[in-house]
This record gives structure tokens, C-alpha cells and sequence, in this order.
């Protein structure tokens, strides 16, 4: 059985950063070829699932469905190259699985299917994720285990009325073994975030969270913010992260329109080779 | 306005209607339930600030630990139900039927189905069981509910059946959708009557009769009462109740109406795209054109009222079941 994270172990910062570079590394290989994708989203993602997966969540990967493991729920299904990358790294499934992302067949859709070893829900309809985080708290609470829930959600997915019902319910259940981690990069699918959502941790903060805001391309910082939120006191924790879409590849970062990257199939290995340079 | 002269009143939070010389029972749900979690403690209960007019606070009141009222937020209520249920629980959770369908059905959809969670959902006030107009009649919700795929759909007749359907759910992988009974309930089926999901049941024969009658929810019974009735005047009529709207019984349904000569379909809901569409759906596939009678609510919206005027007004009463079945229109 793998350890409890509690007490925590000492991060590396060195080995996760080398983690991260791991799956850029690996969503890269799965975008390459196919034209367009969330790569830049995943790309800003690396960062946070490399210290979710190698150094805050309890997990089994050999055993998906251990009851108590902590539960990664991603509320943007469209980042499931990240998701994929992250598993496979962690060994859900085998790596040479990853070059059927998006394709015909595949059990690594374009969208998170809950079929998939270590895809916690059905992703793609935004504004689901948080909601039912709060239902697994809840219930891993009232079950006496010690396993928690970390929720990815975007800016964007702020929009979504049904994110504020589930942030409202967190803070009146109690729900101080849930982690939210709100990725907010300023894009949408239209081109930047329209609504206004800022200040998002002020807003939390008044719905009863214990929040803070982080550089979600600092893993230090990262790691900081999830051992500061490891404390059971009632409140559900918040982690703004400030990211940057396509972080590390300077091309893709300096798209505008970063939503749905369209790449030609010659641009593929100069990106790769950005991505080495920047991480040289 | 005469009718508001002559009498009768909007009913409060879908309170159902003493019919008089029909015995009833009062809550089969939240006792039924109540119950139940004593026997099953992975059951949870929920509701989005509906659990007194849902009738799910017998539960609470036994179960204070196991029991979560989310406030008004059908999303969340569906989506922690979900998570719940992804998590070991099985959910049963309440609000009025409105609120589940119109308001939270991509989460139902999604959250729900689609992962074939534990979820159990007792939809209050379906259909015109209720005084308070279009906002709260949930007159389009079999039609919203069928167009999900791996959702079972229940809409059960009298207190007999729906305490067994209570019960049966915590059963029946996946995510259910019940048209909740509340308050004094009706017993109209025989204590021998056992629901089965996914299977029709004739509860009323005929030797004889020409005209079958296929129903569902309480128009079943008001079938059957409208069956005995006609037979004081030498008119017969078979009585199909269709508990479980899907998965649908397609061969039991055209088994019985191959049995008759015309065919009256009656449901508390628009005619189009609940029990009355499934029918035609299911005899057109296996060959049989009969004469069909309709009896449900237009594609409208409806007026506030007492029950008695709105099922009279929009006849789905007793004697537009009589018409159809005596006379044949």
C-alpha cells in the first residue's frame, strides 16, 4: 500500500522539476503530428500535475480504484493530454499508449472519459468538477478515511453558475480535505477570459475558503501551497495558480490565440527543441 | 373566471388530493427510505431545499449524519450526488422534477448517467399534480429523461407500488429517475402486486373487453377505476400499467395490444414524447395499426389551479377516460 502523505515527505524540488520536463516532453510526442490541439494548456499544466502526482497525491496506480486514494478530479476535460501524460508518467497505463491520444478507438479521447485508468469523471461539459469533489469529500469524510480530493478548475470555468453553488457547498459542508486548484491562464475559447472573474481569491476567500495565489509555473511555490493546505480545519482549500499557456515553449506562449494551438506538421521538432533550450 | 366562483383552490407544494373513498398512505417515500438506510448504510440522503415537500425528512430524522440539504442549487445537487455516489454512497436525492430535468439535465446527463452512478432521484410534483402553473409542472419531463441513455425512468402508480420502487432502485445499477408520491399517497394495487423493473403489468381484465388501456403513473389506476365503472354499463376494457418508462417494455406492451381492437393511452404528461410516443413507436415497429385514443396534456403551458379543475379542463379526468373507452372517442 503506498504511504499516507501525512507526515509529508521532503519535496525534491530538482526531480519534480525534471518530472514536468517529463511530460512537456511527453504532451509533445502526443500532439506531434496531429495538427492542433490543448497543448498550450497542458503545457502550463506540467507544472502543478508534476507536484500533484510525485509528491502530494496517495495513490496506487497498479490499483485505480483503491478507496483510499486521493482523488485528482480534472474539471477541464479538454486538458486530458496533460491528464494522459501525468498518468502514464505515473503508470497507470504504458507510455507507448500515449501516441493514440485523440484517435479513432483510443482509450485516451481528445475529452476525459471516466473510463480511463486513473480519469476520475467525465470531462468536457464545464462547470461539473468542483460539485462533485465536493460529493467525494464529503463522503470520504463521512467514511472516516483519510484520503482527500484535489479539483482542477479553470478562470474560465468561473462562469460556469455551477462552480459557485459547489464553492458555497465546500465551505458549508466542511470540506477541509478538498483541495481546489483553479488554473487561471486568461484564455478562453473565444480568445482571452471575457467575463470579469477577478479577484478570484478574494472571492473564495469570502465564500469561506483559506485561499492563496501562486505562480503555477513555480513548482516551489506549488509545493508550498499544497503543504500550507494540508491543515484540517474545517475550510476547504484554495490554490490560485497564475499560469502561463504553452509555459517553456516561447512560440506557443507568445500565441495569442492559445485555446486550440493549431500546429503545422514541420513546426513539431522546433518545439521540441525550444522546449530542451528552455530547460537547458 | 367561473370557475374560480364556483370553488376550489390552488394546493400548496404539490400536496396530493384526497379522492374521496380511496384509502391513503401518508409519505411512503421518506419512511420507505427511512427504513431502507437502517438495512443499507451506504445509502445518503439529499435535497436542494425541498426535503419537507419531497417527503425525504423521515430520513433525516432517522439518519441525521447520513442526510444533506444542499440548499437551492440543483446543480450542485446533482453533481455532489454524483461525486457521492462515486465515492461508495448510493443518492437519493430530491427537489421538484422542474428543477431536476429543466434546470440540472446536463449534469444528470453527464455527472450522472453517463458514469452510471448510484444516483436515485425522486422528482416531486411531476406532471399537473400540482397549483402552481408552468414553472412548477413538470409536464415534459419523460420527454427530456428518455433522451438519456443509461437513465431508468420510473413513474409508479399508487403508495403499493412506489414503496417496492423505494426499495428496488438501491438496486438497479446506475441512475434513476422516479415521479415522486408525496404526501397521502393512494393505495389502489393489491398488497400481492409486485413491481418489477423494466416489465408492464396488466392490472385489470376483462374476458371479452375489445379496448385495452396502457398507462402509466396514476393514470393507471384512474385506467382501472374508469375499467370498472364502464362495466356497469356492459363495456370491458384491459388495463396495462407501464411502471417503467425505460428501459421500455416494447414486447410486453405489444403483446397486450395485440390483444385488443382500439387502444386508449393515458399519462400525466404531453402527449408527445412520453408513454403515448413510446406506444406508437413500439406497435408501428412490430406491424400493429390500430385505433388509438390520447388521453394527456397538449403542447402547452398550464393554468394555476385545483387539481380537480385542471384535470378537468385539460381532460385527463374520469370521465374523458369513460368517453374514450365507452364511446371510442
Amino acid at each position: 500500500m503506498p504511504p499516507l502523505n501525512h507526515p509529508p515527505a521532503r519535496a525534491d524540488i530538482a526531480a519534480l522539476k525534471a518530472r514536468a520536463l517529463n511530460l512537456r516532453r511527453l504532451m509533445l510526442n502526443m500532439a506531434a503530428g496531429k495538427g492542433e490541439g490543448y497543448i498550450a494548456q497542458g503545457l502550463g499544466m506540467a507544472d502543478c500535475l508534476a507536484a500533484l502526482y510525485f509528491h502530494e497525491l496517495r495513490y496506487d496506480s497498479a490499483n485505480p480504484d483503491w478507496p483510499d486514494r486521493d482523488r485528482f478530479v480534472l474539471s477541464t476535460g479538454h486538458y486530458s493530454i496533460a491528464m494522459y501524460a501525468a498518468l502514464a508518467e505515473a503508470g497507470y497505463f504504458p507510455k507507448d499508449e500515449l501516441p493514440s491520444y485523440g484517435l479513432n478507438g483510443s482509450r485516451l479521447p481528445m475529452s476525459t472519459f471516466d473510463d480511463t485508468p486513473g480519469v476520475e469523471m467525465v470531462g468536457g461539459s464545464l462547470g461539473h468538477g468542483l460539485g462533485q469533489a465536493v460529493g467525494m469529500s464529503m463522503t470520504l469524510k463521512m467514511d472516516g478515511r483519510d484520503a482527500r480530493v484535489f479539483c482542477e478548475f479553470s478562470d474560465g470555468e468561473l462562469q460556469e453558475g455551477s462552480t459557485w453553488e459547489a464553492a458555497m457547498g465546500a465551505a458549508t459542508f466542511n470540506c477541509d480535505n478538498l483541495v481546489a486548484l483553479i488554473d487561471c491562464n486568461g484564455i478562453q475559447a473565444d480568445g482571452p477570459v471575457t467575463v470579469r472573474i477577478e479577484p478570484v481569491a478574494d472571492k473564495f476567500t469570502a465564500f469561506g475558503w483559506e485561499t492563496v495565489e501562486v505562480n503555477g509555473n513555480d513548482i516551489e511555490a506549488l509545493i508550498a501551497a499544497l503543504e500550507g493546505a494540508r491543515e484540517r480545519n474545517g475550510r476547504p482549500k484554495c490554490i490560485v495558480m497564475r499560469t502561463t499557456p504553452g509555459f517553456s515553449i516561447p512560440t506557443i506562449m507568445a500565441r495569442e490565440r492559445a485555446h486550440f494551438v493549431r500546429i503545422a506538421n514541420d513546426e513539431w521538432d522546433a518545439l521540441k527543441q525550444e522546449l530542451e533550450t528552455a530547460n537547458g | 373566471m367561473a370557475e374560480a366562483v364556483q370553488g376550489g383552490r390552488t394546493r400548496g407544494m404539490g400536496e396530493i388530493v384526497d379522492v374521496e373513498g380511496k384509502v391513503t398512505e401518508l409519505a411512503p417515500f421518506g419512511n420507505t427510505l427511512a427504513e431502507l438506510g437502517r438495512e443499507r448504510p451506504e445509502i445518503v440522503g439529499l435535497t436542494a431545499d425541498m426535503g419537507r415537500y419531497s417527503d425525504i425528512l423521515p430520513f433525516r430524522d432517522a439518519h441525521p449524519t447520513r442526510f444533506f440539504n444542499v440548499g437551492m442549487a440543483e446543480q450542485d445537487l446533482i453533481m455532489i450526488a454524483a461525486g457521492m455516489a462515486k465515492a461508495g454512497k448510493i443518492a437519493y436525492c430530491t427537489t421538484y422534477s422542474v428543477f431536476i430535468t429543466r434546470r440540472a439535465y446536463d449534469f444528470v446527463a453527464i455527472a450522472c448517467a453517463h458514469s452510471m452512478a448510484n444516483v436515485k432521484i425522486f422528482a416531486g410534483m411531476p406532471g399537473l399534480v400540482n397549483g402552481y402553473g408552468a414553472t412548477h409542472q413538470a409536464t415534459e419531463d419523460l420527454n427530456m429523461m428518455r433522451g438519456i441513455a443509461d437513465l431508468t425512468i420510473i413513474d409508479p402508480c399508487d403508495a403499493t407500488e412506489f414503496k417496492q420502487v423505494v426499495r428496488a432502485v438501491a438496486d438497479i445499477p446506475g441512475t434513476v429517475y422516479v415521479r415522486n408520491m408525496r404526501g397521502k399517497v393512494p393505495v389502489e394495487l393489491p398488497d400481492t402486486y409486485r413491481f418489477v423493473p423494466g416489465k408492464a403489468q396488466v392490472l385489470h381484465e376483462r374476458p371479452g373487453a375489445r379496448v385495452g388501456v396502457i398507462a402509466t403513473g396514476y393514470m393507471s389506476a384512474r385506467a382501472v377505476d374508469a375499467a370498472r365503472a364502464a362495466e356497469r354499463s356492459g363495456h370491458g376494457a384491459g388495463v396495462l400499467h407501464v411502471g417503467t418508462i425505460k428501459p421500455f417494455d416494447t414486447a410486453g406492451v405489444v403483446e397486450f395490444a395485440s390483444r385488443f381492437d382500439r387502444l386508449v393511452v393515458a399519462e400525466n404528461h404531453k402527449t408527445t414524447g412520453g408513454l403515448t410516443s413510446l406506444v406508437v413507436e413500439a406497435l408501428y415497429d412490430a406491424g400493429i395499426v390500430k385505433p388509438l385514443i390520447k388521453i394527456g396534456l397538449a403542447d402547452s403551458f398550464f393554468e394555476c389551479g385545483s387539481q380537480e379543475y385542471l384535470e378537468g379542463k385539460y381532460e385527463v379526468d374520469l370521465p374523458r377516460f369513460l368517453r374514450a373507452i365507452v364511446e371510442g372517442r
